[in-house]
């Protein structure tokens, strides 16, 4: 079969040949360094004249959120794309969608901040992403892609997770997997949906009366607090039953692990390098890479943090994730951060020279 | 099998594309292959290098600081990448536009005199496939065919004639040492 073959390709690559393939009906973007790939490939691979599939360069990464917004307000599969200043601009288009509770997919391949920073590698969007970017109590389901494959998989994951709980995801990328290129198994041709299926599995899209007593009206806006409130309790309500049952994360030598490392997206593989160095020193470590960064592998850490006798967190950002691994494991496991900022990316010695230093080893 | 490798000189020699013709020779060869860029602003007008990994097992970082071999094409590539070959690895570099040549007397030190051949070839943009031919010549970690076969795959086909130049290219690097 096609889909079968191995290709290699940048992230960036294969999230564009993967959000065809999951059947998206638009993508809407505005070019950004490192993630202007993504465009760029979509309108090489001109969509448009096979699946139908909508492309569109807009006049600015607000106005391509607000097309996101229309789109999935529509019943439509629809995505954006930009890098970390880029998804700042974005932010109040999320709230807006996550509050008119609308599935939609959102990347950022981040880079180092704050302002417009550098154009290199960075998770210093982690606040951003799982804290609820824009105004409001709103979450985001937050996936972290370590490999080119899993910036594959994750489009049709993250378009599938949104539409079951009508909550925005987002695809939260770095520069590393954003521009390096691997061996990738592109995902499934799944057909676009006909009109005639979004109505049915979408019964509060806005795409015409067409025979209904009432009208679907999507909107954020509420004049009524009573209304309001029962508006935020559902949504708590749909985020409880999220962080119950979407829970991703992979574990790597935990079994007999005396120390752990917490790391997300390709930071986690530098880690492992820097893991299978350390036990050829006789450092029994282990890693957890959260696949998940909202929902939190909470439970995990909890788990693994009686066993080992302490945590590193390794990050691209002065430390953020941190924060969530400690509120899992309490005060009194000692919690380390190492991280790089601005665009800087560490080797795995200096992942191993932190462990060192921290737990005196 | 594992090997690291950089590839590092300046923008427009080459760097980026020698580096994924070889990771598609991997790819070719039913290897692990990852290819990472340094993409900032220094590609545009300065230096360039690409890490370039190719193994039997799945790789774990594509961020490194020490390699088993480094391809280099300028004296601040030579500056910056010396001492971080592995002790036993080797250094492939271009004598030509370096000032201080390489020291170290505990890696392989290989001269090659690509742009001297690709000058003698009428073509210098066959320069980085003199240089690839070389590497290959030191470390035959894919053999010849499965970069023609990743030529074939990458190069469109209006591009296929250029093949068998290309192929001359690896030929007369590995001529080169």
């Amino acid at each position: 079969m096609e889909q079968e073959e191995i290709k290699l390709m940048k992230g960036n690559e294969a999230i564009a040949h993967a959000a065809i393939r999951a059947g998206f009906d638009g993508y809407f973007g505005y070019p950004i360094t490192p993630q202007s790939e993504v465009l760029e490939t979509l309108e090489d691979l001109m969509p448009w004249e096979t699946t139908g599939m909508v492309v569109l360069q807009a006049e600015s990464e607000v106005a391509a959120i607000n097309m996101v917004y229309g789109g999935a307000a529509s019943g439509k599969a629809v995505m954006t794309s930009s890098s970390s200043p880029g998804v700042s601009l974005k932010q109040e288009g999320i709230s807006y969608i996550a509050a008119a509770e609308l599935p939609a997919l959102i990347v950022n391949v981040m880079r180092g901040g704050p302002g417009l920073g550098t154009i290199q590698p960075s998770q210093a969007d982690y606040f951003q992403a799982t804290k609820g970017g824009g105004h409001g109590d709103y979450r985001l389901i937050v996936l972290s892609p370590a490999t080119v494959q899993e910036m594959a998989d994750f489009v049709g994951m993250g378009m599938d997770l949104s539409f079951k709980y009508r909550v925005p995801a987002m695809i939260l990328a770095d520069g590393v997997v954003g521009q390096m290129m691997e061996k990738v198994v592109l995902p499934p041709v799944r057909p676009r949906r006909t009109e005639a299926q979004i109505a049915e599995q979408c019964p509060w899209a806005a795409t015409g009366k067409d025979g209904r007593k009432h009208r679907n009206v999507v909107t954020s806006l509420e004049m009524e607090p009573d209304k309001m409130e029962k508006n935020n309790l559902r949504l708590q309500e749909r985020y409880h039953e999220i962080e119950n049952n979407e829970v991703r994360f992979q574990e790597y030598f935990t079994d007999d692990a005396e120390y752990l490392i917490v790391a997300f997206g390709s930071i986690a593989r530098i880690c492992l390098k820097a893991i299978e160095e350390a036990r050829a020193q006789g450092i029994k470590i282990g890693l957890l890479r959260p696949i998940t960064l909202w929902p939190f592998p909470t439970k995990e850490i909890e788990r693994l943090g009686k066993q080992v006798k302490g945590i590193l967190t390794v990050e691209l950002n002065a430390g953020q994730m941190i924060e969530d691994v400690r509120l899992a494991v309490g005060k009194d496991m000692p919690v380390y951060h190492f991280g790089r900022m601005g665009g800087i990316v560490p080797n795995p010695n200096e992942v191993i020279d932190a462990l060192k230093k921290h737990f005196k080893i | 099998m594992k090997e690291e490798i950089v590839i590092a000189g300046f923008g427009g020699q080459g760097v980026l594309s020698m580096g994924k013709i070889l990771a598609y020779a991997g790819l070719m060869n039913d290897l692990e292959v990852t290819w990472m860029p340094a993409y900032g602003p220094e590609q545009r007008g300065g230096t360039a290098n690409v890490t370039v990994i190719l193994s039997d097992a799945p790789i774990s970082s594509p961020v490194l600081d020490q390699y088993d071999t480094a391809v280099i094409l300028n004296q601040q590539s030579l500056d910056k990448f010396e001492s971080k070959v592995k002790p036993g690895g080797t250094l492939i570099y271009d004598p030509y536009g370096i000032h201080h040549a390489p020291t170290r007397t505990d890696i392989k030190i290989v001269p090659v005199d690509a742009m001297d051949a690709a000058l003698k070839m009428n073509n210098t943009k066959t320069y980085n496939m003199i240089l690839l031919g070389a590497l290959l010549k030191q470390r035959p970690i894919v053999p010849t065919e499965a970069v023609i076969k990743g030529l074939r795959k990458t190069l469109p086909e209006r591009h296929h004639h250029l093949i068998p130049l290309n192929e001359e290219a690896i030929k007369a690097g590995m001529a080169l040492c």
